[in-house]
């Protein structure tokens, strides 16, 4: 298992991988949103939570067609399928993969980028905490639609299609904790919203992508 | 005709694109299946044909 | 006894739906046209929206029928998954395209609608922002199935999407409530008749959103047999070129 998961690691490092792809997004957008509205700063620390959690969603779809892209293509999928590792641990182990090369980093940076739009300072800790908790969930959804659309050639505009809708509940919730904590108001409510989506994406998801896998590959 | 008032933009323009949408997705279907059971009937006439 | 199951032959359903079809249809004509015309032209205006309630007659069925054609498209995908009965699989195909028009019509008429009423066009209301993601959720479906290739895959990908989607979308609702309250009144119609809307607008809906229902009915029924014939003239075709 630990093989799989520093392979995979390995295999997103390397040029072409998600790995910057996702950060360079995610700079891109909160860099850029400022010029689009203006040099306000009043405005940019209203909207600082909202952003950042939509550049963060974006940078997550962006990379998810590598998932399982690459390992389809050479056969190694295949391969994958039929070791006595369950497919629904591949499955988890590869939302992992993705969370560790994407999410992650985004939460790193996020608190930084948060600097440049004015976060007020009691917006961090909930915009860490939402992120830390949110982006999981947005991995391990993603996963499922890149199974999905695994057989798909240029299957990204559908893969965007499938997996917008489903990221709908974790964007509502981890948007609203950060906004309120940056408002300064009580935000434990959207944030077990969030952790309880979270957990249950990750219980129960891998199921439903193995599945979808098991199918692609027959 | 009934008397709309201000509203008259709103009740027609709702009316006309619900009933021009429904007829128009009514002729697509009957179109799609018109066409599938002729195109059906031929592969089979064919295939009877061949063996 | 005839069970329920025998129309998943699909040879005995399209016999059975050939002869019920044009019933149905005319049906729900007859039912369409009479509780339009009677909505339209002989019902008294609201005292509050005036004439702008005209709008419900098409509203409120095509919005029933939006999430009861996601319903239906579930209970197929089911059926598909458990018991692998072709026409459902492809019953459910037939009804996404007719789902999705309701989701339109329903946005539509609650966007003009709204213009008069709330001064509006679109809010983000918890009702219209949870059918925009059903219109979300109807267009992923039906492009999954188009991008799909092999009709087998295709349908137990679209189930298991079905599936995964009813429960994203209904956590969506929950996600919108918590979001927004929101300008849209309750639900107008219940069995605990309190507040409903009156009598005079009561009936002629009723009899619209029959005719929606049978109107859905049909469009499936027509839509059903259609797959039932393209896929087995895909299947002939490959066949014939193998051969």
């Amino acid at each position: 298992m630990r093989a799989i998961l520093i392979r995979d690691l390995r295999l997103s490092m390397r040029a072409g991988g998600g790995f910057g792809l996702g950060l360079a997004f995610f700079l891109i957008v909160v860099v850029l949103v400022p010029f689009a509205v203006g040099p306000r700063g009043d405005l940019h620390s209203v909207i600082a939570a909202g952003i950042l959690w939509l550049g963060a969603l974006l940078a997550c779809l962006l990379s998810l067609d590598r998932v399982f892209a690459l390992d389809y293509e050479d056969g190694s999928l295949d391969l994958l399928a039929t070791a006595p590792l369950p497919l629904e641990a591949l499955v988890s182990l590869k939302a992992l993969a993705h969370w560790l090369t994407t999410g992650l980093p985004l939460v790193l940076v996020a608190p930084f980028l948060a600097v440049l739009l004015n976060l007020p300072i009691a917006g961090y800790p909930p915009l860490l905490l939402s992120l830390a908790l949110g982006t999981p969930a947005l991995s391990v959804v993603g996963t499922f639609g890149a199974a999905l659309t695994v057989g798909v050639k240029r299957g990204g505009l559908l893969l965007s299609l499938l997996v917008l809708p489903l990221y709908v509940p974790t964007l509502i919730f981890g948007a609203e904790a950060a906004r309120r904590g940056a408002e300064g108001l009580e935000y434990t409510m959207p944030l077990a919203m969030l952790a309880g989506i979270t957990c249950g994406t990750i219980a129960l998801l891998p199921f439903a992508s193995a599945a979808v896998v098991r199918v692609n590959l027959r | 005709m009934p008397e709309l008032g201000k509203y008259v933009f709103a009740v027609l323009s709702s009316y006309g694109i619900s009933v021009g949408i429904l007829i128009a997705l009514c002729a697509i279907s009957l179109i799609r299946a018109r066409r599938m059971r002729r195109e059906l009937a031929e592969i089979e006439q064919r295939m009877r044909q061949d063996g | 006894m005839a069970s329920l199951w025998e129309y998943a032959n699909p040879r005995k359903f399209i016999a059975t739906s050939d002869r019920v079809l044009p019933w149905v249809g005319a049906l729900a004509l007859i039912c369409l046209v009479t509780g339009l015309v009677w909505g339209f032209f002989f019902t008294p205006e609201d005292y509050r929206q005036g004439a702008s309630v005209k709008i419900i007659y098409l509203h409120v069925p095509s919005a029933l029928m939006a999430i009861n054609a996601w319903l239906m498209m579930l209970v197929a995908s089911l059926i598909w998954i458990v018991r692998r009965h072709h026409v459902s699989a492809l019953a459910a195909r037939a009804a996404a395209p007719v789902g999705a028009v309701m989701t339109i019509i329903a946005l539509a008429t609650g966007a003009l609608w709204g213009q008069p009423i709330w001064g509006t066009w679109w809010v983000w209301d918890p009702r219209l922002t949870s059918f925009l993601i059903l219109l979300l959720f109807y267009l992923g479906y039906i492009a999954l199935w188009a991008a799909i290739e092999n009709d087998d895959t295709a349908a137990d990908l679209t189930s298991v999407l079905c599936l995964v989607g009813s429960v994203f979308a209904l956590l969506s609702r929950y996600a919108v409530l918590f979001w927004n309250q929101g300008l849209h009144q309750g639900a107008s119609l219940s069995l605990d008749k309190e507040e409903n809307v009156a009598d005079v607008f009561y009936l002629p809906l009723l009899v619209c959103i029959a005719g929606f229902v049978l109107l859905f009915v049909a469009l499936v029924l027509l839509r059903t047999q259609t797959e039932i014939r393209a896929r087995r003239m895909r299947a002939l075709l490959a066949r014939e070129r193998m051969g």
